[in-house]
């Protein structure tokens, strides 16, 4: 037998054409994803240099960043996002790219529709113009983010000049407290190894706490990889990877298959691979998790206090102080209770079936806090059809939601959803940063979907497990 | 098509404090709506630049003894965050040929060096004597070589780091690839053949 391998090695191995003059790799992708945002300049270079689309079944296209979500009446009041769906319209028609358009019943984050349409396959380097592709490797695929050049690259040659990344399996162990999600567990991770952490790897999440993660979860903590500085994250093919593609309208079928579940099985990591680095973390230790600050490592246990500037190392004094400023923030004081204007539930991390599904059993019954706005935001139009078919929209508007669209929305605030002045948003989503949100001032708290549900009703940052009435189990 | 070959960037510098400086903030999601990239410069750092109001918050890019820089200095994980290319492209077109940072985002390296606006790594300690000199002497000429792997300020000099594939690239004019993917057509084709649909959809 040959030398064991990664998962990353042997996709990249596969996938590496030749070596350019530079001592890069060129390497053929073989799934491209594009949305309106990152794509029209790249079509735009295309033209300028003459050049045609080389392999246009390779790329599919749908629009999601500023797509509004409270009205799909085109033409849409806001003219340059109206212009920019037009031109990624006229771009696909032009090209030959298959589009999942706002008509489609197909239409999302481009991070949902690429595992719903069962175009994300195990073993497969996956582009797209867009930092959160890493949420396609929970697929056991290498996805990551590109630039509009490279998205012109791709589109003019189906390659990508890359080098390779070192590797870093992140072992997940043990159990997870009740109340403790997908999202706490990357959170806490990217809080453990910091938002630089992940430069120059991949991150391959292992142990039993992933092996028993659904897809959804599995891509919940994949699409955070980048947060943590890593380019692409991935979880190794299993049973619950083939089950969850077949039947997918691009899923391979019959003999085809078969043939294409044993391939992908072969390429899950060797035991005794060699891995450049090894996080070991138990899964008791993790805590339902929250950000403080504005960036998604600045994070701490719902049970702990905003950090003083005095109590941090020297060299983090200058960013948690811009952090805690920002904020508006005491410092020392405890997270909980901190007052909410917003709550946002949605993105490409937290706006699948099952996120809205383990939210409505806690708010059942309940009503969102008079002075909080909460927004509920499926990710794409097969979330939102499936919601509506088991009544959950029906749990979040009584609670008080507006029940929305499939988009991006005020995950980045590119469509008319947007925070006012400095409104503190408890978010479902990845980003943190200052202005995210679309309010130069406003704040931002990440945390998991039942969080954000207890902070919806509470009107604060709060402990979900203590709104709920969720046994905290002992661990034995 | 050999590009121009970047061996140096020699010019004013200004110094941006702060470490983990995300491309949300280099520029800000509003300035995303447009289909080229023109007139980018002018959405710079907007929001740590001026209020809401639109007055200046005095940012070092707004201080006139800095006006010109060519090099913007700044700290670790510079470039964080979203993959949007209009983040380097508005440093680029504000003027800028280089920055020097502790780490960068890692695609946002990626993106920059496409353009060719060169990035490079020095330790802490040199960005901060960087920053402190600049702000001393805002005139002060920094050279960013690339070929040497150093940053010279007046008559101080750091080392700097450049993944080899980026000096290389920059050194001999190769910093945007697509010319030499091009010239790969042809095995590209070969290779989608050889692994078929598998893989692919
Ligand atoms: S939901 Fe947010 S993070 Fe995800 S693709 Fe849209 S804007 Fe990006």
């Amino acid at each position: 037998m040959s030398q064991p391998k990664s998962l990353y090695q042997k996709v990249w191995q596969e996938h590496a054409v030749r070596t350019l003059r530079n001592g890069q790799t060129q390497l053929l992708i073989d799934t491209h994803l594009i949305h309106e945002v990152t794509s029209p300049q790249a079509f735009g270079m295309l033209r300028d240099r003459g050049l045609e689309v080389l392999m246009p079944e390779r790329t599919f296209a749908t629009v999601d960043h500023i797509v509004p979500t409270h009205t799909r009446v085109e033409p849409f009041e806001d003219a340059l996002a109206d212009e920019m769906i037009r031109e990624l319209r006229r771009n696909c028609a032009e090209h030959g790219i298959r589009f999942f358009d706002l008509d489609s019943g197909n239409q999302g984050i481009v991070h949902m529709v690429g595992p719903e349409q069962g175009i994300t396959q195990p073993g497969a380097t996956i582009a797209c113009g867009d930092s959160h592709t890493s949420t396609h490797g929970a697929f056991g695929a290498i996805a990551f983010g590109i630039g509009t050049s490279q998205v012109r690259d791709v589109l003019a040659t189906q390659t990508l000049a890359m080098s390779e990344l070192k590797v870093r399996r992140i072992k997940v162990t043990g159990r997870l407290h009740p109340g403790v999600y997908a999202k706490d567990v990357i959170l806490h991770i990217i809080r453990t190894l910091g938002v630089k952490g992940g430069l120059g790897y991949a991150y391959e999440y292992g142990g039993n706490v992933f092996e028993r993660m659904s897809m959804e979860e599995r891509m919940t903590v994949c699409n955070m990889s980048i947060e943590g500085g890593a380019r692409c994250g991935y979880v190794n093919p299993d049973a619950a990877t083939f089950a969850y593609l077949k039947g997918r309208p691009f899923a391979p079928e019959g003999a085809a298959w078969d043939e294409a579940v044993s391939r992908w099985s072969s390429l899950a990591s060797d035991p005794g691979c060699r891995y450049d680095d090894v996080v070991s973390i138990r899964g008791e230790e993790i805590p339902p998790t929250v950000t403080w600050g504005i960036n998604p490592g600045q994070a701490i246990s719902i049970e702990q206090n905003v950090p003083t500037v005095d109590g941090v190392p020297e060299s983090e004094r200058d960013g948690v102080a811009e952090a805690l400023a920002h904020m508006k923030l005491t410092p020392g004081a405890p997270i909980k209770g901190t007052k909410v204007d917003v709550a946002f539930f949605g993105s490409c991390t937290n706006g699948r079936v099952s996120d809205f599904i383990e939210a409505a059993r806690y708010l059942e019954g309940r009503r969102v806090h008079p002075g909080v706005k909460a927004i509920a935001v499926p990710g794409s139009q097969h979330v939102k059809a499936e919601c509506e078919q088991r009544g959950i929209d029906k749990v979040f508007e009584a609670a008080g939601f507006e029940w929305r669209d499939a988009g991006c929305s005020m995950c980045l605030a590119m469509n008319p959803d947007k925070l006012v002045g400095d409104q503190l948003c408890a978010s479902t989503s990845n980003r943190n940063f200052k202005g995210r949100q679309g309010s130069p001032t406003g704040r931002t708290v990440l945390m998991s979907p039942v969080m954000v549900a207890a902070a919806a009703v509470t009107g604060e940052v709060s402990d979900a497990r203590e709104v709920f009435g969720v046994a905290r189990e002992a661990v034995a | 098509m050999a590009l121009e070959q970047i061996r140096e960037v020699r010019g004013h510098g200004v110094p941006v404090p702060g470490d983990d400086i995300d491309t949300d903030r280099i520029i800000p999601a509003r300035y995303l709506k447009c289909v080229t990239f023109d007139g980018l410069g002018e959405g710079l750092f907007y929001d740590e630049r001026f209020g809401e109001d639109g007055a200046p918050k005095g940012h070092p890019l707004d201080d006139p003894r800095y006006a010109g820089a060519t090099v913007l200095v700044s700290g670790s994980n510079f470039g964080c965050g979203s993959s949007r290319e209009h983040a380097p492209q508005s440093i680029a077109r504000a003027g800028f040929g280089a920055v020097v940072a502790e780490s960068f985002g890692e695609i946002f390296f990626g993106n920059a060096t496409t353009l060719g606006l060169v990035c490079v790594a020095v330790s802490p300690e040199a960005r901060r004597a960087l920053s402190e000199a600049l702000r001393r002497d805002p005139a002060l000429e920094i050279v960013v070589d690339v070929d040497g792997k150093q940053v010279r300020a007046g008559d101080r000099v750091f080392e700097a780091s450049i993944p080899e594939s980026a000096r290389e690239a920059l050194l001999a004019g190769y910093w945007d690839p697509l010319g030499e993917l091009l010239e790969g057509v042809g095995d590209v084709k070969a290779a989608a053949e050889r692994l078929g649909r598998a893989g692919a959809v």
